[in-house]
């Protein structure tokens, strides 16, 4: 009993050291650019700093800083492989670019990095803008290795290797062991609580392993989110519409005779209502997954936004007060994070296993 | 930022707040008559309040 409380205690002290470290890591490195340009406006650094963070990059950086004795930025990170396609493939490391300070000569070609995107330029990298003031230099199609993409191969690298480790395990003994009695649980939970009621009995077994892989793989990818890697991935609308596409298709392929008649011709209405019906429900096959998309990718932007700017409001009070009230305000709201990135997994595998069940389900005929 | 977007955005949040509010404390009525139930009722509220969630955040990109 004592060491099931200790373990308690542990485990929660761990997680709020984690998370306090989260928060002064973002903080250190909002210092460090702080210091750097003391004479721009602290609320416009505080915004651009917040916007960087919710762009994927080309380089994975923790914190950059001013060498004082050669004004020199410094940046601690690794650079990450950039792939382009332009007329042939270009490979090449992305500290080729210097994080935009400089240009990029490969193959003949010269390319700058300018706002988080990559454009061909000529020798001394000019960007020629228009009276929007967007760059229209040429964009090459841009393969790279990003962080995010990086994220998400260590991400299914790690659930490969965890759960077939696990699927050995149980094949060996059908007692859960090792990192199995944490998961186990919470594989029950999704197959008996999301997949059997939603899904039904006759076919739930069909659609498990993409519950699970989707479950386990936003939550994952989620709490990443919260580590001071300052890695969020499923705050790209691309990662969720990959997803989204993902369910829209399974629902697409596995609909049965009885899902596209209830979208076509809605049995038990009269007809001048089934015209009417089959246009609004055959644009709602399209705004499920649209749905699922904007659900996910908002409420993770949403929540990095707000917790950077608690952080950034230390900044701007500078005082004893602000400080511990803003360090409070984003201790709560990482709790609270940490609740909504297990929910928004949550949601998403439910919504799609609602909408695979609506795909299979078999109607008695009225 | 405009002054009409603001104050869409404003409304849309007041409009999702108010119906997420009203799913929450419908919960809490059916929890309370039948605790029993409480499983089910808390899958269908949180099925409810996502969904919008959803509409309000579509909204909110809009204004």
């Amino acid at each position: 009993m004592h060491r099931i409380n200790l373990v308690k205690i542990l485990s929660l002290l761990l997680l709020t050291v984690t998370i306090s470290v989260n928060a002064q890591h973002d903080a250190q490195i909002e210092g460090a650019i702080e210091e750097a340009h003391v004479e721009k406006d602290l609320k416009t650094e505080i915004k651009e700093y917040i916007n960087h963070h919710l762009l994927d990059s080309h380089d994975f950086s923790l914190f950059s800083y001013e060498d004082e004795a050669t004004g020199e930025h410094k940046y601690i990170g690794a650079p990450l492989p950039v792939i382009l396609w332009d007329g042939g493939l270009q490979v090449f490391s992305s500290s080729k670019l210097h994080h935009g300070e400089s240009v990029a000569e490969v193959g003949g070609n010269f390319y700058k990095l300018y706002h988080g995107k990559i454009y061909k330029t000529d020798d001394e990298g000019t960007i020629i803008y228009d009276e929007h003031h967007h760059a229209t230099n040429v964009k090459p199609l841009d393969f790279s290795i990003t962080k995010n993409v990086v994220f998400i191969f260590l991400v299914g690298l790690l659930m490969f290797f965890m759960f077939s480790r696990m699927a050995k395990k149980y094949k060996k003994n059908p007692l859960p062991s090792g990192i199995g009695r944490l998961l186990e649980p919470i594989i029950l939970y999704v197959r008996d609580d999301i997949a059997i009621p939603n899904i039904g009995k006759k076919h739930y077994k069909r659609y498990m392993s993409y519950l699970l892989t989707i479950f386990f793989f936003v939550w994952i990818i989620n709490l990443l989110g919260l580590t001071p890697l300052g890695v969020n991935v499923t705050n790209n609308i691309a990662v969720t519409l990959a997803l989204a596409l993902m369910t829209y298709f399974i629902t697409t392929f596995s609909g049965n005779k009885d899902y596209w008649k209830h979208i076509f011709w809605m049995p038990g209405v009269p007809w001048p209502m089934k015209i009417i019906l089959a246009p609004i429900e055959l644009l709602g096959t399209i705004i499920k997954p649209f749905s699922l998309m904007i659900r996910l990718y908002a409420n993770i932007t949403a929540g990095h936004v707000v917790l950077m700017s608690i952080i950034g409001l230390m900044f701007i009070f500078k005082n004893w007060i602000g400080s511990p009230l803003s360090f409070g305000l984003a201790f709560a709201l990482s709790l609270l994070e940490l609740l909504v990135a297990a929910l928004q997994a949550y949601i998403f595998t439910m919504l799609s296993a609602l909408y695979f069940g609506s795909a299979v389900e078999e109607h008695d005929h009225h | 930022m405009t002054i009409p977007n603001i104050v869409g955005a404003g409304l849309i949040v007041i409009g999702a707040g108010l119906g997420i509010g009203r799913i929450g404390g419908s919960a809490m009525d059916a929890i309370a008559r039948q605790p029993e139930a409480s499983g089910k009722i808390q899958t269908a509220m949180l099925i409810a309040a996502a969904l919008i969630e959803g509409i309000g955040f579509a909204a909110l990109f809009a204004a």
